[in-house]
């Protein structure tokens, strides 16, 4: 497999409420990062955490050792996964001026972006997953956009973290689910340009 | 194997490829993804231990210290009031000289009750004579757990693994967990010499007068100082099996001919290391001494690190009201006879789990430019959010 | 500061405005409109359907405010204190996991001294009660300190993430007693801890359950009113770590009394006085399936799991045998547990 190719590294902040599984998010998405041959880290903003509860999370990928252990102050992007917390101005605070934000929502991006002076793209990630996996959870659909507007992991990647968690029937639909999600934003848009190759790239 | 895996997740199967006979623990936050891992395996047929879920601390303590009395390979783990409710029988423990194995996941001590990272709770507990060993990161939390099983039967003396709450235990990174055959010949069956056994009976932990007390805690000392070798030792067996180190008993990188050193223990290595490359450039280049035996102290090799430093710069994740630092306070103690002995600038930070921000290296090197700098701060305090009496 | 603007805005947008000084708040919810002493305050963090606040709200109200009220580690603590905010309307105090008796005995002695009377009161989860605090609790009812203990029984660890208690029912499933391969979730049996009370010959020992609060308050103004040590057990379902529904609160926590597992008795010196009898008995499987913490002993095909089911069943059976949950023809005084009343009374109905 070809050496994995990073302009640095990435970090995120995922934002959610309790009981929609955004710390799950968070180790699928280091997962993931994992199986495209990528060094990861995600941890939840510690504290007691209670269904319904604002929930932050937050993920650093690189292709080198991360040693940083502080909470993620500037990501370069952010996944909302309830759109009740675009209420808080504040939720953008830190985002890198070029990053943007991924929302579940079924609201206009242009709108998001506006409100919030970013790159943001509106996925109706739980009618997605409703529809597939019948359950109001998120997390999977949003993950897989993500991956589409960026390309910064095969969607492979994350169809091998969730077979490491899921089995049976849940995971079937897991999978279809990410591959409609994935399809269902522009290849690409977000698509981050390489600026270096490895030795044996 | 690599894999991606919480810390708390891989403490667990480094655990239970240790095969502990019996584990005893009582749910405290941030360990019960330890505990609850561990839980699973047995639920799963994937481990065969004696899991004795008890009713507080102190009896888990108590029956580790029963169970590895009876010649039983023993686990427990903890953190926080967790550990300070089980401090009378740490001290039973050690002096008892019984091979033991903990995790501590390292969590500030109430009151006010805080769930979050510091290291009040292990060096609340720093004279009860365990060995304190603190891993940087997951790797060596999972490295230094297994390693800590040999080290105890070696020495006899009960190991202390602390990692940092949360911040380690909770985080999920990419660890390479070594495989079961090749953990078995690193571990030698458990054996206790003076176990009780009706075969050869023995009896432990009586009442001793003034005329043999001195002897006795000689004797613990003496133990202690003699396993820093133990710790080297075995680290370096560690690596000549699988090819990686934890660091002995402390390491030191970054630029050698720095004038200015920092030394820190547990996760903020980490954040220092990045700070550092990042902006060394400006703040200064600095030597940083990561800390990985608190107990036993590593008085010769401190010394070592620190020659030729004007500075140094001591990381406390803990504090001594009315003191100052702890680590910093040890620190100036055994460089007290030292001639051209750094300048010591202690300071506690994250206490409660304040985070660590990256910037904190190009912070705390400015900060030694001051030369009316106090001796020792809480450096990341807020004095605003105090009334001035307070301050 | 930016924080209060933003909460400025979402009062405007979903709250209503604080009253003016000195103007009465209109209340607007049935319960703002009722004269309920409101020890305990909403605006806590407890989880949706939490039983434990339900529970705590009860006993509060029926308290009075003349109390003072020492709280162990644990759910209701954590989430009616987040600092700076609190939402306790009495003196309240929390120290450690395993001591809110101890703090309450010295707070009892402390009020001893200095000849008042304001009721001490002692609260803890079933961790606190049946485990850890057990040392400190049998010591405070032996000195028979005047305290109301409280023990609010959800039944596991639920603030450190649903670990197993002694109080934990035999079988339930929680992540230190998980079902498996080589388990069927907790091995042990839920502590009978009445007996234990019972044999310390304290004035007055109770069960209650949030289903049946009318119960449960008379039982707080009862043992409110006795000079002397008393102490409730108050059944309190866990939405989150019983995996129900959090509008099933009531519904688990009274199928858990009709079928017999939670019997809801009181003990006067170590004596049963009175028990609530069960109109409609259930079998377990009732209570059993609204919970996914026993999902695993409501599989069709597994034998272990009907074994379990079994095990329940007969423990609930032994518990309506022991207690005389099934009634014996003779009318409690009090008719408040009862889910009917006829005209005429029970007996003229021709019901027991």
């Amino acid at each position: 497999m070809l050496a994995p190719i990073l302009p640095g590294m990435i970090e995120f902040r995922i934002h959610g409420r309790g009981g929609q599984g955004s710390v799950a998010a968070a180790y699928l998405l280091a997962a993931a990062a994992f199986e495209a041959g990528f060094l990861c880290q995600a941890f939840p903003a510690f504290g007691a955490e209670r269904r319904g509860a604002p929930v932050t999370a937050f993920v650093r990928i690189d292709a080198v050792p991360i040693h940083l252990r502080s909470q993620v102050q500037a990501p370069d992007y952010l996944i909302v996964q309830d759109e009740t917390l675009l209420i808080d101005p504040t939720l953008t605070r830190g985002l890198k001026s070029g990053g943007a934000m991924l929302v579940n929502s079924a609201r206009d991006s242009a709108e998001i972006a506006r409100t919030f002076g970013c790159r943001a793209m509106a996925v109706p990630a739980t009618a997605m997953a409703m529809d597939t996996i019948g359950k109001p959870i998120p997390n999977t659909a949003l993950l897989a956009a993500f991956i589409g507007l960026t390309g910064i992991l095969p969607l492979e990647a994350l169809a091998t973290a969730l077979k490491g968690r899921f089995g049976g029937d849940i995971l079937d639909r897991n999978l279809a689910l990410i591959e409609t999600a994935a399809k269902s934003v522009p290849a690409g848009a977000w698509a981050i340009a390489p600026q270096k190759e490895t030795a044996d790239a | 194997m690599r894999e991606a895996l919480e810390g708390s997740q891989a403490i667990a199967r480094a655990v239970a490829l240790c095969k502990p006979d019996v584990v005893s623990a009582y749910p405290i936050t941030p360990q019960t993804h330890i505990v609850e891992n561990l839980s699973k395996l047995v639920a799963e047929g994937d481990l065969h231990t004696e899991f004795v879920s008890v009713e507080s601390e102190f009896s888990a303590a108590s029956v580790v210290l029963g169970a590895a009395a009876a010649g039983a390979r023993a686990y427990t783990a903890t953190a926080s009031q967790g550990v300070l409710l089980m401090a009378e029988v740490l001290f039973n423990i050690a002096g008892m000289r019984i091979p033991l194995v903990m995790t501590v996941a390292n969590r500030a001590v109430s009151a006010p009750l805080s769930i979050w990272n510091d290291h009040g709770d292990s060096m609340a507990v720093r004279d009860s004579g365990w060995i304190q060993l603190h891993a940087a990161d997951n790797q060596e939390a999972v490295d230094t757990t297994i390693q800590a099983f040999r080290i105890a039967q070696d020495t006899e003396l009960p190991v202390m693994v602390c990692m940092d709450g949360f911040i380690l235990t909770h985080t999920m990174e990419v660890i390479d967990m070594p495989d079961a055959a090749a953990i078995d010949a690193f571990l030698p069956p458990f054996a206790f010499s003076r176990q009780l056994d009706p075969g050869d009976p023995k009896t432990l932990g009586t009442l001793v007068s003034p005329d043999f007390f001195a002897e006795i805690r000689h004797s613990h000392h003496s133990a202690m100082v003699q396993a820093l070798s133990v710790i080297t030792d075995t680290d370096s067996a560690w690596h000549d099996a699988f090819g990686r180190s934890c660091g002995g008993l402390l390491t030191v990188e970054g630029d050698e001919t720095a004038r200015v050193g920092i030394v820190a223990m547990g996760s903020t290595v980490g954040t220092l290391r990045t700070g550092m490359a990042h902006s060394a450039a400006e703040a200064g280049p600095a030597r940083l001494i990561k800390l990985r035996a608190f107990r036993p102290f590593p008085t010769d090799a401190l010394r070592k690190a620190v020659a030729g430093l004007d500075h140094l710069i001591v990381i406390d994740r803990a504090i001594s009201p009315g003191l100052g630092g702890i680590l910093g306070t040890e620190i100036a103690a055994v460089l007290a006879d030292v001639p051209d002995a750094p300048r010591i600038h202690n300071h506690a930070l994250g206490l409660g789990g304040r985070d660590i921000p990256e910037t904190i290296y190009a912070d705390l090197m400015a900060a030694i430019k001051d030369p009316d700098a106090p001796a020792f701060s809480v450096f990341d305090v807020d004095l605003n959010k105090l009334a001035p009496e307070d301050r | 500061m930016q924080d209060e603007q933003r909460l400025a805005e979402l009062r405007q947008k979903f709250g209503r405005q604080p009253a003016a000084p000195g103007e009465a708040q209109t209340p607007v919810t049935p319960r703002e409109a009722q004269p309920r002493f409101r020890g305990l305050e909403s605006g806590h963090r407890a989880c949706q359907g939490c039983g434990e606040a339900l529970a705590a709200r009860l006993v509060m109200e029926s308290a009075g405010p003349d109390v003072m009220v020492a709280n162990a580690t644990g759910c209701l603590e954590v989430f009616t204190t987040p600092w700076p905010q609190s939402a306790w309307r009495v003196p309240w105090i929390h120290s450690l996991f395993e001591n809110a008796p101890a703090v309450a005995s010295g707070m009892e002695a402390a009020m001893k001294a200095k000849g008042r009377n304001t009721k001490v009161l002692a609260f803890g989860g079933d961790g606190g009660t049946y485990d850890i605090g057990f040392q400190a609790l049998s010591g405070m009812l032996e000195r028979y300190h005047n305290i109301l203990y409280v023990c609010y029984d959800n039944e596991a660890y639920m603030n450190t993430g649903i670990q197993r208690s002694s109080s934990t029912p035999h079988a339930a499933t929680t992540t230190t007693s998980p079902a498996g391969k080589e388990r069927m979730g907790k091995r042990h049996l839920k502590k009978d801890l009445l007996s234990i009370i019972a044999a310390h010959h304290i004035p007055y020992a109770a069960s209650a359950s949030v289903a049946y609060p009318q119960d449960l308050q008379r039982k707080v103004r009862y043992a409110m009113g006795i000079e002397g040590p008393t102490f409730l057990v108050v059944h309190s379902p866990c939405p989150l770590g019983w995996r129900h529904g959090s509008a099933l609160t009531i519904e688990v926590a009274r199928r858990a009394v009709d079928c017999g597992l939670f019997p809801i008795v009181e003990l006067e010196r170590g004596a049963l006085s009175n028990v609530m009898p069960i109109r409609q008995p259930r079998p377990v499987s009732d209570y059993l399936q609204l919970q996914g913490r026993f999902s695993h002993l409501m599989k069709p095909d597994d034998p272990r799991a009907a074994e379990e089911r079994d095990h329940l069943q007969a423990l609930a059976d032994y518990n309506i045998e022991v207690f005389g949950l099934g009634g014996d023809g003779r009318d409690p005084a009090d008719t408040a547990a009862q889910s009917y009343v006829g005209r005429g009374g029970p007996a003229a109905a021709g019901r027991n």
